[in-house]
């Protein structure tokens, strides 16, 4: 695309004329991005302490190998030896893939990580920009695969609830209703991952955003208004979502662990 | 009566420095008030864009304490005035005098936007048929007023000048009211990728941020539009399905 040229100033790194900390926002997101990285993948490499009684940690829902309670039995003979095994590392990828190349958070991690920029109008350190135009930023286009993937984890999550409402008595082996404190915490993660997920800006595109006459379709008509009431805080659902996973495997493993005990409510 | 400072940029395309200037303030005031007192009182030659008044014609765009905004939707009472105020020309565009810049790029960008191709009228009498929920999204964009705003905010245009290969927010803005319009039938999803370069938006949102009439620029016109280019360039179930259809990228 040709065009007049322009002879414009070049700004260093951080220059701006902004007041206030106009830092405390990237500084938030990369602190909260991080920390949650670091756990999830501390957590991850764990292997151990994910189920507590009816109780399944998210980050190793669906269990397809590992315990006795897994999918498809214990850990299979095809994966090495000195490979590092967890159930869990087999099927994270795929909620971390939604996450990593999801709209909103491609936005605040190019921000806090990448100074890209650092902030609205504060000078940036590379002169070089590729964008996503190239590799590998162009992968971010395969986000609405790893959404596919999302909604299927987020039935098994709910399943995980349903699970989470069934006690078994030790002594007796009997099975009885209840609810538990893990109980509410792991419904919540439902909650609030639905919320993410539903409100996703690729779910509302392929829902009816891409389509010039929604009304002809009645039914994508109030998908597309349903899902874009959800996007309209996307960034909420985002962080509420993301705190409230890790939460819910931390509640699961101090409790497996010993450390803190499950309430049971009735 | 109250003073407040101002430090002005006063320069050319040359090059300029910033002036102070204290006047007195009053309540309601906005940062043209201040400016355009500043004009009257003490520096008859300071060049200043503006018309409105009122946060409709877009003329009087500049980064007030750094952050590109309306000088007359700016009021005073909002900024911190024990320290100076500074005001500056546009960043993203080169600057004539003073505060003023030369935007002309912009207009020359709208000539290259395919223009709006409407289906054949709905009605013998040349009229066409919509419906008020399939208007409303576009209805959005069209609360522009062409301040620049956007333009000047995005670091793609501020910091990395890349103005001759990708278009901004504003025009991106522009693309998707044409895009998504429900009589429309031009297709301008391979000139968004190749020509309008949307790639190079990273969706850090600055351009919703600044955006003076509320326009939700990232989430309802540049996400929407990156989406449609995925659906053609990158998305290899919808290009299998295409391979089904009579018109492979006809609009819907």
């Amino acid at each position: 695309m040709a065009s007049a040229s322009i002879s414009l100033k070049r700004r260093s790194f951080g220059e701006t004329k902004r007041k206030g900390a106009w830092w405390v926002y990237p500084l938030v997101v990369f602190l909260g991005l991080s920390a949650f990285v670091v756990y999830s993948t501390w957590a991850a490499f764990q292997a151990e302490h994910y189920r507590f009684g009816p109780y399944l940690s998210p980050f190793y829902s669906p269990e397809l190998f590992g315990s006795s309670e897994s999918f498809f039995g214990p850990k299979p003979a095809w994966i090495p030896g000195w490979l590092p095994f967890s159930p869990a590392l087999l099927i994270l990828w795929a909620p971390a893939g939604f996450r990593l190349t999801c709209y909103y958070y491609r936005g605040a991690y190019y921000k806090a990580f990448w100074a890209d920029p650092p902030a609205c109008a504060v000078g940036e350190p590379r002169r070089g920009y590729w964008g996503e135009r190239k590799f590998p930023l162009i992968l971010q286009n395969v986000h609405r695969y790893f959404l596919y993937l999302a909604l299927v984890f987020l039935i098994f999550l709910a399943h995980d609830v349903w699970e989470a409402l069934w006690f078994t008595n030790p002594a007796m082996g009997e099975t009885s209703f209840g609810i538990g404190v893990g109980t509410i915490v792991l419904a919540a993660n439902v909650f609030f991952l639905g919320g993410y997920t539903l409100g996703c800006h690729s779910l509302r595109h392929l829902v009816g955003g891409g389509c010039d006459q929604l009304s002809k379709f009645p039914v994508r008509q109030k998908a597309y208004n349903c899902v874009g009431c959800l996007n309209n805080k996307h960034m909420v659902w985002a962080w509420c979502s993301l705190f409230v996973v890790g939460f819910s495997d931390l509640y699961v493993r101090l409790c497996s662990m010993g450390i803190w005990s499950d309430w049971r409510i009735f | 009566m109250k003073t407040a400072t101002f430090k002005i940029w006063r320069g050319d395309s040359q090059g300029g420095d910033f002036v102070d200037y204290t006047t007195e303030i009053s309540e309601g005031m906005v940062v043209l008030d201040a400016v355009l007192q500043i004009q009257a009182e003490q520096a008859g030659d300071l060049a200043c864009r503006w018309n409105c008044k009122a946060g409709k014609c877009g003329s009087c765009s500049a980064e007030i304490n750094g952050m590109p905004k309306l000088m007359c939707m700016t009021r005073l009472n909002t900024l911190p005035l024990e320290e100076p105020v500074t005001v500056e020309p546009m960043k993203a565009f080169p600057p004539i005098k003073d505060l003023i810049t030369d935007v002309s790029w912009n207009y020359e960008i709208k000539k290259r936007i395919k223009k709006f191709k409407p289906r054949p009228p709905d009605a013998p009498d040349g009229t066409w048929r919509m419906m008020q929920e399939d208007i409303d999204r576009v209805q959005e964009f069209r609360k522009c007023i062409e301040c620049f705003l956007c333009q000047d905010v995005c670091h793609v245009l501020r910091d990395h000048h890349l103005h001759e290969k990708f278009i901004g927010p504003r025009f991106l803005v522009y693309a998707a009211a044409l895009e998504m319009h429900p009589l429309d039938t031009e297709n301008r999803v391979v000139e968004l990728r190749e020509d309008y370069n949307i790639g190079y938006c990273n969706i850090t949102k600055c351009c919703t941020t600044v955006c003076p009439e509320n326009i939700t620029i990232t989430d309802n016109a540049i996400i929407p539009l990156k989406e449609r280019v995925v659906d053609e360039f990158y998305d290899p179930i919808k290009k299998f399905l295409r391979l089904f259809r009579s018109r492979p990228s006809a609009k819907k």
